[in-house]
């Protein structure tokens, strides 16, 4: 038996709801039934707009599942009842869902995964916002921070990612008109993704995102061609990036940061955390969850991590990163401001002073813009 | 100061939004949308024609003034449902009739297309031109735009292509639009068996995807530039970070070859800005002056932008101009300092401690 052929995955991805993402992908749902493609509606979410739900018409739909939870019924894409069907194209919306506890998978995206995996082409729906790498972004530009998240690696794979664009004021038009929906609106606004400037930076980041995406597609060898000669020496020379895991809240930050540098350039990127013990055993019961949690994101994040043996946090840092050819550290920012002996044992200023011939990025904390 | 900060309700944004729509509709002249598509054939005519439809439903006055000479399918329907003003011949050529359509008056004209020189005798020698008068004669005005021919972008786009462009139209008219909207769309790849024809569509699609991503980029650019207006006009004085900007600090020991190699690749790769600065210093010895001129001229050789920055304490100028720019990421040398020099703090802590949203890197010297 040869090896199932993986489904190809499309994502529109847009920067709010009511831009026009789930329409689009409706049209095109409705353009490759026309042109004889099997295709099913796996999920769709109607928000009660009439212009999209008369785009799924003539389009077969899965009945979703009821799931229980609690003392109240959920509703969920029916993952299996897809697989029995088996289409070629299956459209599902909302891409960043969590589903349900007690359903078979915690996220929507997994369920996708199980698809493609079964070699059935998906059509999806996201917003820029849930990007894990951008979390930090998207909490400076909106003061939002959005849990529902996509591991960056899980959009790499997407064949397509297309740029559902919409001008804010024509969605701030849309919504006066009530075009868009009751809970659309409630959710823009919620979310505080409203006021004008927060739409136009976040339709910026799509933008370029979805720049990126293109030329992430486009191939090594295309884009190494069009780096300036003087560059092209520094790229040839790997990069590999390490990260220090604490149990401090702003290592977070600090991974998807360094995850973003190094998937656009290409780097390795590995986590690590230093224990004496060279285990978590050490550690106290909340700073062991917290260590503990900062390396499963990390692993989630198709990030390498490992638990260095060690007494000095910053000389076995320090150590692992020259033995492993490391170019780069990546570090939270120090608690405290000046140098002084009381001070020193901070590990961003030791890592510092010891690391004088390696590049240290000193992550800053970000916060919203006062607006 | 309590008040100051509480955030504003949704009904409270939108009667913002609202109120500032309508001075700018009233102070300024009428409005122009620009759709934007990387090559033929994504959609931007649908798309164009499907916005004056939909505005024809809501009861707003529509003509086409100008359409491309061949349209799809699946945009005729569209086109037969509104009125048009034909073009005028001009000696076998054809341009916009700016008179018709001014006397016309419609509030809505749809132009297909901004790219093309008028025939010599025209009211104006391009139609981007005549797109201007239409809107100070008060029409808004709907256009389309393939991004191969923006004229700054030209040079790129003949490097992708291997074509000639020679109508064009100036990035600052499309700057200029109230609204640009980009129409995105995975290049379509024909069905073809054969290894030659596939090698053909592979290219075809190579350069497909590099004008798409040049679209894109062009227009988070124009995005990025509208949002620095409002946060001028609005007098705020911090960025959102969605575009990267890195600064590469020089000082006389700086490795500058190691720090322009690697802010060239990330600006490359993010898309982002690239400037250089460096902070006067008085009394500067003739040693390090000389090392100071020998890395700007590796700046120089990059082709990167310089500042120079004045200031007494030169973190504290870094740091303001930082500010100022958005800057996210800054490029900076170890600390020379050991011992005792430390207790005072370094240029480099201070960069650390008040840098606000900026990344530091630290490089070797």
């Amino acid at each position: 038996m040869t090896e199932q052929r993986r489904g190809k995955l499309k994502i529109f991805m847009g920067y709010a709801a009511g831009v026009g993402k789930t329409y689009k992908m409706l049209e095109e749902a409705q353009d490759l039934k026309a042109s004889g493609a099997d295709i099913v509606i796996g999920y769709f979410e109607p928000h009660g707009r009439k212009e999209t739900i008369a785009r799924t018409e003539g389009l077969e739909i899965v009945p979703r599942r009821a799931v229980q939870y609690r003392d109240s019924l959920f509703e969920e894409m029916d993952t299996e009842a897809i697989l029995a069907r088996h289409p070629q194209v299956c459209v599902v919306d909302e891409f960043p869902h969590t589903n349900v506890p007690g359903s078979e998978r915690s996220k929507r995206w997994e369920d996708v995964e199980v698809l493609l995996a079964a070699g059935i082409d998906v059509l999806t729906t996201m917003n820029i916002q849930h990007l894990e790498s951008l979390n930090d972004h998207v909490w400076q530009i909106s003061g939002i921070r959005v849990r529902e998240t996509i591991p960056d690696w899980v959009v790499q794979q997407a064949d397509d990612v297309v740029m559902v664009d919409l001008t804010p004021r024509a969605l701030l038009n849309r919504l006066q008109r009530g075009v868009v929906y009751e809970r659309q609106k409630a959710e823009i606004a919620l979310q505080n993704f409203f006021r004008e400037q927060t739409l136009v930076a976040l339709r910026e980041l799509a933008l370029r995102q979805a720049a990126h995406e293109v030329e992430q597609r486009l191939g090594d060898e295309q884009t190494r061609s069009q780096i300036p000669d003087s560059a092209s020496a520094g790229l040839r020379k790997r990069h590999k990036i390490l990260v220090l895991i604490t149990a401090e809240p702003k290592t977070a930050m600090v991974i998807r940061r360094a995850k973003r540098v190094s998937d656009f350039l290409g780097a390795e990127c590995f986590a690590v955390s230093v224990q004496p013990t060279g285990d978590l055993s050490g550690l106290d019961a909340a700073d062991r969850e917290a260590t503990e949690r900062h390396l499963n994101f990390a692993r989630n994040l198709h990030i390498e991590t490992r638990i260095l043996e060690g007494d000095d946090v910053a000389s076995t840092l320090v150590d692992f990163g020259r033995r492993n050819q490391v170019t780069q550290i990546f570090l939270t920012r120090p608690r405290r401001r000046a140098w002084s002996p009381a001070l020193s044992r901070d590990t961003a200023q030791r890592v510092l002073s010891l690391a004088k011939d390696m590049l240290i990025v000193i992550v800053s904390d970000r916060e919203p813009v006062a607006q | 100061m309590a008040s100051e900060i509480r955030r504003k309700t949704p009904e409270e944004y939108l009667r913002e939004c609202q109120a500032e729509e309508e001075a700018t509709a009233a102070s300024s002249k009428a409005h122009l949308k620009i759709f934007l598509g990387y090559a033929s054939g994504v959609g931007k005519s649908f798309r164009m024609l499907d916005e004056a439809r939909r505005r024809r439903e809501r009861g707003q006055d529509v003509v086409i003034g100008a359409m491309q000479p061949q349209v799809p399918a699946e945009v005729e329907p569209l086109l037969r449902k509104l009125e048009v003003v034909p073009l005028k011949g001009v000696g076998g050529a054809a341009a916009i009739d700016v008179d018709a359509l001014i006397q016309r008056h419609p509030a809505v004209c749809i132009i297909d297309g901004l790219a093309y020189d008028n025939p010599t005798g025209s009211r104006n020698p391009t139609r981007w031109q005549d797109v201007k008068d239409l809107l100070e004669a008060g029409i808004n005005v709907v256009a389309s735009i393939n991004i191969q021919y923006v004229d700054e972008l030209r040079e790129k786009v003949e490097a992708i292509t291997g074509k000639h462009v020679d109508q064009t139209v100036p990035l600052s008219f499309i700057q200029s639009a109230d609204e640009v909207e980009i129409v995105d769309a995975p290049p379509e790849a024909p069905m073809e068996r054969s290894a030659e024809a596939q090698v053909e569509i592979q290219k075809r699609e190579e350069r497909l995807s590099k004008l798409r991503e040049l679209a894109l980029v062009v227009t988070a650019d124009i995005v990025d530039h509208q949002l620095n207006d409002y946060l001028e006009r609005h007098a705020i004085k911090q960025h959102f970070g969605a575009h990267e900007r890195i600064l590469v600090c020089i000082t006389p020991r700086a490795n500058m070859q190691e720090m322009m190699e690697i802010a060239q690749i990330i600006a490359r790769r993010f898309h982002g800005d690239l400037i250089v600065a460096y902070v006067r210093q008085p009394n500067i010895s003739p040693e390090d002056q000389a090392a100071l001129d020998a890395r700007l001229a590796i700046a120089n050789a990059a082709a990167a932008h310089i500042e120079i920055l004045e200031g007494n304490d030169p973190a504290e100028a870094i740091l303001a101009f930082a500010r100022s720019r958005g800057i996210t990421q800054l490029f900076v040398g170890h600390s020379q300092r050991t011992g005792l020099a430390r207790l005072k703090g370094s240029p480099l802590d201070k960069l650390i401690w008040e840098g606000h949203g900026i990344d530091v890197c630290v490089f070797p010297q």
